[in-house]
């Protein structure tokens, strides 16, 4: 069976990369197949490597309280590429007031401070049965 | 007496075993059940603890500590724009805090002008909006420059807001030699922790070091540098890890200026440090003594200076942020005053105190008053301030200060055999090692091996939160047409001329800051500056490592 392959991505300018880079890291060890961007990347640049890179699952981190207006502009140029399929979940500093809003957006999941690696894995082994 | 102890917790424990097969820090280092003289039985007093404000300055930098002043009290504050900052500065003025901390937005701090596609959705989100001197100037409204010290929170453009930051007092008819401050102006923690780097490290050196110059003739008041290791700890590295890096990018520093020609003793003394206070007091307030100690051995033996001032590391203290939970927010204040606690009882020179509500978004004014208030009640009811670096002789601590020191000195010997700071960031050897320590005290929490009380321990049902600040959205677009109306009425044959100046000495080997200057003067913009210098300088990647 294929592996799953997620993209771990930083939209925006914030350098807060720890919690990216733990996501992507227990990710791996749980045995997905897993690409972390870096910091500092553009919505375009996010959905290109995602779509290059064929992955399953797109995971973007803000801690800026730049979300609204970043994870719409993914969102927004995920559909103009064709490439809705690719499931979206997120994390940071998100105000549970966003929640909704973003989830409209097409976000399947918001993960706030305090989720454990465990809640995730979860996450993408319900969606991925789903999807397969 | 130690084999009848011995006996009687042999005994104990058979019957009432200890609660954990083993103790460790908040940095995993292991804690034994007790320290005695036979632990410190190798450290002489006089010539590794010694006296305050004496080298090696275990004790603290001045011989009365906060018997004498006590510690600035500075929050780090900004959002929105500058009138919105300004008045949040007022207010913390008003309540007693003794000194200004500048946070600028992440678009100011990576050089993007508001009207930048790179700025979108980041104007004033974490820190205030600045693009041109206009800002700065209402920033500072009403602020006598000359009775404040301010420190600034910029790094690779901070030459740019250092020089607005000089024009402002200008026209209020301050003179540069009366200002007090400090600029961040550290790269390498930006290249391995923080993230807001533009170009790559030589050209970022010497803005640096031609910084430590301009001052070192013409603000000689000035901290020119604040060597960071709060966000290499909130970065997820141990105590020993943040020392070290941190003292291993002072070294950088200190060797980049002296290659460039600068007297090691007319720009020392004005490099600062800035260090984060994690949550095992004990440990921390280790922490804070060895590096002071060891900052001084190096200044001394590496660099061979015997001014007491170039040896002494002056800091900053802010409580760490990553130990702030978004779960039970008010155990927050808790946190803090521990925090607080271990930078007071370890010499900081000024301090930082989160607010509850940052795990969640920017604070409200209420949550920033508690913090202030946690910092009042330090200084003025506990009672810890009465007597100078009380923990000293502690076997446990004295103990901990030993061995944070030789971990950091080991891990500072593995950077110079890589071939200094600058290389070993390249290699990505710096961003690995915190990236591991990361991932490990992470696990342990997941584990339950570490308890965080609220998330994985002593859970309730959590409510939402109510009166969180938010940043309106609508003022990106109010930023941006203030930055329209400073362009349509400035001078631009002016501006362009002076940008064309900052172009060619960028080519040359001469110090740029007198001609950045000249440039903010003209309401030439920070994103107009860093761009010109963007095409000269290039611009760095980052060494991922994952």
């Amino acid at each position: 069976m294929k592996k799953i392959r997620i993209l771990i991505a930083k939209p925006g300018l914030d350098g807060h990369d720890r919690g990216a880079k733990f996501v992507a890291r227990a990710l791996r060890d749980a045995g997905y197949e897993v690409i972390y961007t870096g910091i500092r990347q553009t919505p375009e640049q996010i959905v290109a490597a995602a779509i290059q890179e064929d992955v399953d699952f797109l995971g973007m981190s803000i801690l800026s309280g730049a979300h609204n207006v970043l994870f719409k502009k993914v969102m927004d140029i995920l559909k103009k590429e064709d490439a809705e399929d690719i499931i979206v979940f997120a994390g940071g500093v998100i105000t549970e007031d966003d929640i909704p809003h973003l989830k409209a957006l097409g976000i399947k999941e918001i993960f706030t401070p305090g989720t454990s690696s465990e809640t995730i894995i979860e996450f993408i082994e319900n969606n991925s049965s789903k999807n397969n | 007496m130690k084999k009848k102890y011995e006996d009687l917790v042999k005994k104990l424990l058979e019957k009432y075993p200890e609660r954990q097969k083993e103790f460790i820090t908040g940095s995993s280092e292991e804690v034994k059940r007790l320290y005695t003289p036979e632990d410190t039985k190798e450290t002489d007093y006089s010539t590794d603890v010694g006296y305050p404000g004496l080298y090696p300055f275990t004790r603290g930098v001045q011989p009365t500590m906060y018997r004498g002043r006590l510690w600035t009290m500075r929050q780090y504050a900004g959002f929105g724009t500058a009138e919105k900052s300004n008045q949040r500065y007022k207010f913390l003025l008003s309540q007693g805090q003794t000194g200004l901390s500048i946070a600028f937005d992440l678009c100011t701090q990576i050089g993007y002008d508001s009207d930048d596609p790179m700025s979108a959705g980041e104007v004033g989100k974490v820190g205030v909006a600045i693009d041109s001197l206009a800002d700065l100037e209402i920033l500072f409204d009403g602020i006598p420059l000359d009775k404040v010290s301010t420190s600034m929170t910029i790094n690779a453009p901070a030459a740019i807001i250092l020089a607005m930051y000089i024009a402002v007092a200008e026209k209020q008819g301050i003179t540069p030699d009366k200002l007090k401050g400090t600029i961040q102006n550290d790269i390498l923690k930006e290249y391995i922790a923080r993230g807001t780097y533009i170009f790559p490290p030589k050209p970022s050196m010497r803005l640096i070091t031609n910084i430590f110059e301009y001052c070192s003739k013409y603000v000689p008041n000035w901290n020119t540098i604040s060597v960071s290791g709060y966000h290499i700890r909130e970065a997820g590295s141990t105590a020993a890890e943040e020392i070290a890096f941190t003292l291993a990018d002072g070294i950088a520093y200190v060797q980049a200026a002296i290659d460039a020609g600068l007297e090691v003793d007319n720009f020392a003394p004005r490099i600062s440090f800035f260090f984060n206070a994690h949550n095992d007091l004990l440990e921390e307030v280790a922490k804070f003594r060895a590096a002071r100690r060891l900052w001084a051995h190096i200044m001394k033996d590496r660099f061979h200076t015997d001014n007491p001032k170039s040896q002494m590391l002056r800091f900053h203290t802010q409580t760490g942020g990553s130990t702030l939970t978004a779960q039970q927010p008010d155990n927050n204040i808790v946190r803090v005053t521990i925090q607080a606690l271990a930078a007071v009882l370890g010499g900081t020179q000024s301090l930082h105190t989160n607010s509850r509500d940052e795990a969640l978004a920017l604070p409200t004014e209420e949550s920033v008053r508690i913090a202030l208030r946690t910092q009042q009640i330090l200084g003025f009811e506990s009672g810890v301030t009465n007597t100078v670096d009380p923990l000293a002789g502690s076997y446990f601590v004295e103990t901990m200060t030993d061995v944070i020191e030789k971990q950091a000195k080991e891990y500072i010997q593995h950077i110079d055999d890589i071939g200094g700071m600058v290389e070993a960031i390249e290699k990505g050897y710096v961003q690995k090692q915190i990236e591991n320590s990361s991932y490990e005290y992470q696990k342990q929490i997941e584990r339950n091996e570490r308890i965080i009380v609220g998330v994985n321990k002593f859970t309730t049902k959590e409510e939402s939160q109510k009166n969180l600040l938010r940043v309106d959205e609508k003022l990106e677009l109010l930023q941006v047409q203030k930055l329209h109306k400073t362009k349509a009425e400035r001078d631009e044959k002016k501006v362009h001329e002076s940008l064309e100046k900052i172009r060619k000495i960028s080519r040359t080997q001469e110090n740029i800051f007198p001609n950045i200057f000249e440039a903010v003067k003209t309401y030439a913009t920070l994103g107009e500056i860093c761009n010109v210098l963007r095409e000269e300088f290039g611009e760095y990647n980052e060494q991922l490592v994952l």
